[in-house]
């Protein structure tokens, strides 16, 4: 039944995105305007909060559902703040918070970052790059003081922010909160903290990352069909396939490694030691998978791939910032060297044999 | 591309857990009574023949097949876990592991009856080594340039020629081989190969050994002189084994072998760097648990959509690209993870003894059992470049 509702729920997300956001399409257009009716289809059909219950507004869809429209949004490299406003509904749904119509952001976006919820109950502290906060209406904020973590709804336009982007030219901010008081806020429960959005967060980026790598698969093994040198296509020679196959060993490993914490994540709902691993495992080698599949990807399409022109970069460069989200990869790295180690090697094969 | 990558999300069933606890402890009994030393991969008797007989009687050989070839009619994924504790181990299992991976599958589908009957049970108790005979002097990934011929003369064949690089043929009871029994026609250049069952004890057969830079001793160059093999010890279609090979090469290709071959000096790595590693110890280690993570993850799904009837014969050959890449890196990183150890830690002799063994060995792991080049060959042609 879940994995049929799953299917499902891509189906109608990949309907969409064809119809309103053809990367192909999107690359040309001059300005913004493609969005406002993306938005409305993608709010028409219950997505954005796809992982809030129906009495706090939202369409009360499975973890599996919405983590299959977010491969599927990452398959279309989607920039709108699909995943976003999807992590912060499912954010203040956990607190019991019901979610405004329209787009969200989350705080923190970076696991070094934190707000703090003063006495007053104004939020107070700075939170670096966070996606999509100049185009959100909401954010969704965790925030901490002495009795542990809340969770905050505020509205974008009272909290102060940088003009920054990715190199994909997504908005991606410094959010500076100088008592701002929030519109409605709520203790977190038990499991709800900085490290377990993080690794919400990391699983989210795997599949977007895992998506936008399948796209580039099928976009390079088609051009290098069809591109003609010495009297060839470029995918008879060698050293081409051999650079095709590596990219497909990104892709693959990518895929299995998101879609095994996905569904970690979507059938035990608990950020335990085992959703830990997989989380940290999936960001961790999704973003290697992210380095080297677009170096691979623009190696095979050469000059064209690197035009303004060409859609390539919108995969290419959005999985690469994608990286930096929810920490990267280096930091994953050494939370997991130290898990590993503090277990110790005893501990260490039952602990992957266990996945 | 024929179809897109697809990697079903498996988790082992509760009763691979079970079968897990007993492997586990069986195995370390063994350490116990001194069968092998976990520490020590690449000592001691690689083909241990009481061993396998003891895994035989467990049950833990030919665990797929019919119960009326003594097999036990258990899933891939219980196999799995079998196959993934004993490599952990470094329990020594070349005596039976080819005939268990490979060649008992290949007499399944392709021997009489009564070849079935007599060789498979024998298998299964753990009582017969095999070996594999593709490549020769001048043909190795190149199989089908295969040129040892198999003439047909009363009631059989007459083989004559060499086959190279055949690890275990010291020690094999029965070879599985290729050998030519027409030339290749001009519109095929697979055609005329046919696949044998030889038993090794055949007059006509000589086994040279050949070292390795190790100083091990796996491979062997093989002669036939004559050697004559019966019509009913032909496996499959006469001219026509290049049908054959394909669908087997995922479950070749693909199992916990194919990356866990240097985990060890893992396991000694964490050892070493103790509960509280710098960060730099501990980044490269997280990177080499997302890694192993990663693969075997990759590595069950294959086996789990083996037993679901699908042939996920890219993504199993994807599985030994990375995972041979890896388990060959594998030793160098740990290598240079060590830069930083306290001079005194207690397991430095073990840890620069598997390290020397692992990184010596290392070369032969992306060559054994189809080379990269020829692996990313079949994924290009997966993707549909060829």
């Amino acid at each position: 039944m879940t994995a049929e509702s799953a299917h499902i729920a891509a189906e109608v997300a990949a309907r969409i995105f064809a119809d309103l956001a053809d990367p192909q399409t999107i690359n040309r257009a001059k300005d913004g305007v493609w969005k406002a009716p993306l938005w409305q289809a993608l709010a028409d059909a219950g997505l954005p909060l796809a992982w809030v219950p129906e009495n706090l507004n939202g369409s009360g869809a499975s973890l599996a559902d919405g983590f299959a429209v977010l491969g599927t949004a990452g398959r279309f490299a989607v920039a709108v703040p699909l995943a976003e406003t999807l992590i912060a509904g499912w954010l203040l749904a956990r607190a019991g918070l019901k979610a405004p119509q329209g787009t969200m952001t989350i705080v923190p976006a970076r696991p070094l970052d934190r707000v703090k919820l003063g006495i007053d109950g104004t939020l107070s502290g700075r939170a670096l790059g966070v996606p999509f906060a100049a185009d959100a209406k909401h954010i969704a904020v965790l925030a901490e003081n002495d009795a542990g973590s809340h969770v905050a709804l505020v509205a974008t336009n009272g909290c102060r922010l940088d003009e920054g982007q990715t190199s994909a030219g997504d908005a991606l901010n410094v959010v500076s909160f100088e008592r701002v008081k929030p519109l409605r806020s709520a203790k977190a429960p038990p499991g709800v903290d900085v490290a377990s959005l993080m690794l919400m967060g990391s699983v989210v980026r795997s599949l977007q990352t895992a998506g936008a790598l399948e796209a580039i698969l099928l976009l390079s093994v088609a051009y290098a069909n069809e591109r003609v040198a010495f009297e060839r296509p470029i995918g008879k020679f060698q050293a081409v396939q051999q650079n095709l196959a590596r990219l497909a060993g990104e892709v693959a490993a990518a895929l299995a490694v998101s879609g095994s914490a996905a569904d970690t994540i979507a059938q035990n709902k608990i950020f335990d030691n085992a959703a830990f691993l997989e989380a940290a495992s999936a960001k961790i080698r999704c973003a290697e998978a992210a380095t080297e599949g677009a170096s691979i990807a623009h190696q095979v399409f050469g000059a064209i791939g690197f035009t303004r022109e060409h859609a390539l970069h919108r995969f290419t460069l959005r999985m690469l910032a994608w990286r930096d989200d929810f920490g990267n990869e280096s930091y994953w790295a050494v939370e997991l060297g130290k898990h590993v180690a503090r277990c110790g090697a005893d501990e260490f094969w039952p602990m992957v044999a266990s996945r | 591309m024929s179809a897109a990558l697809q990697f079903d999300q498996i988790r082992l069933p509760p009763e691979c857990e079970a079968l897990r606890k007993d492997v586990r402890a069986f195995l370390s009994d063994e350490i116990a009574k001194g069968t092998f030393d976990p520490y020590r991969p690449g000592h001691g008797d690689s083909h241990d023949r009481a061993f396998s007989k003891r895994i035989g009687a467990k049950g833990w050989i030919g665990m797929t097949w019919p119960r009326k070839y003594g097999g036990h009619e258990r899933t891939f994924l219980e196999r799995y876990v079998v196959t993934e504790e004993f490599r952990v181990a470094n329990a020594p299992v070349r005596l039976h592991f080819v005939a268990d991976r490979q060649s008992g599958p290949i007499l399944l589908k392709y021997a009489p009856e009564h070849v079935k009957a007599d060789i498979l049970p024998r298998i299964c108790r753990g009582e017969l080594c095999f070996v594999i005979g593709m490549s020769e002097p001048g043909s190795g990934s190149d199989l089908f340039a295969a040129k040892t011929k198999a003439t047909k003369v009363d009631g059989g064949f007459r083989i004559n020629g060499s086959k190279i690089w055949t690890s275990n043929a010291h020690v094999a009871d029965y070879m599985l081989g290729l050998f030519r029994t027409s030339p290749p026609l001009k519109e095929n250049r697979r055609h005329g190969l046919t696949q044998f069952l030889v038993d090794m004890r055949t007059p006509g057969i000589t086994v040279n050994p050949i070292y390795q830079m190790t100083g091990q001793h796996d491979f062997n160059e093989v002669i036939f002189d004559d050697a004559f093999v019966p019509d009913d010890h032909v496996m499959g279609e006469i001219d026509g084994a290049w049908k054959q090979a394909t669908s087997e090469l995922a479950y070749e290709r693909s199992g916990p072998e194919r990356f866990l071959e240097t985990f060890y000096v893992m396991l000694e790595l964490i050892r070493a760097l103790g509960p509280e590693p710098d960060i730099r110890s501990a980044e490269g280690l997280g990177r080499l648990v997302a890694q192993l993570h990663t693969l075997r993850r990759m590595s069950v799904s294959v086996a789990g959509m083996l037993q679901a009837g699908k042939e996920p014969v890219v993504e199993g050959s994807i599985v030994k690209d990375l995972g041979t890449i890896w388990e060959q890196k594998l030793p160098h990183r740990v290598r240079e993870l060590t830069a930083f150890l306290a001079p005194e830690i207690s397991n430095r002799a073990t840890l620069e003894e598997q390290l020397a063994f692992a990184t010596a060995i290392a070369p032969k792991l992306t060559i054994q059992g189809g080379t990269t080049e020829i692996l990313r060959g079949i994924i290009a042609r997966g993707l549909g470049l060829r």
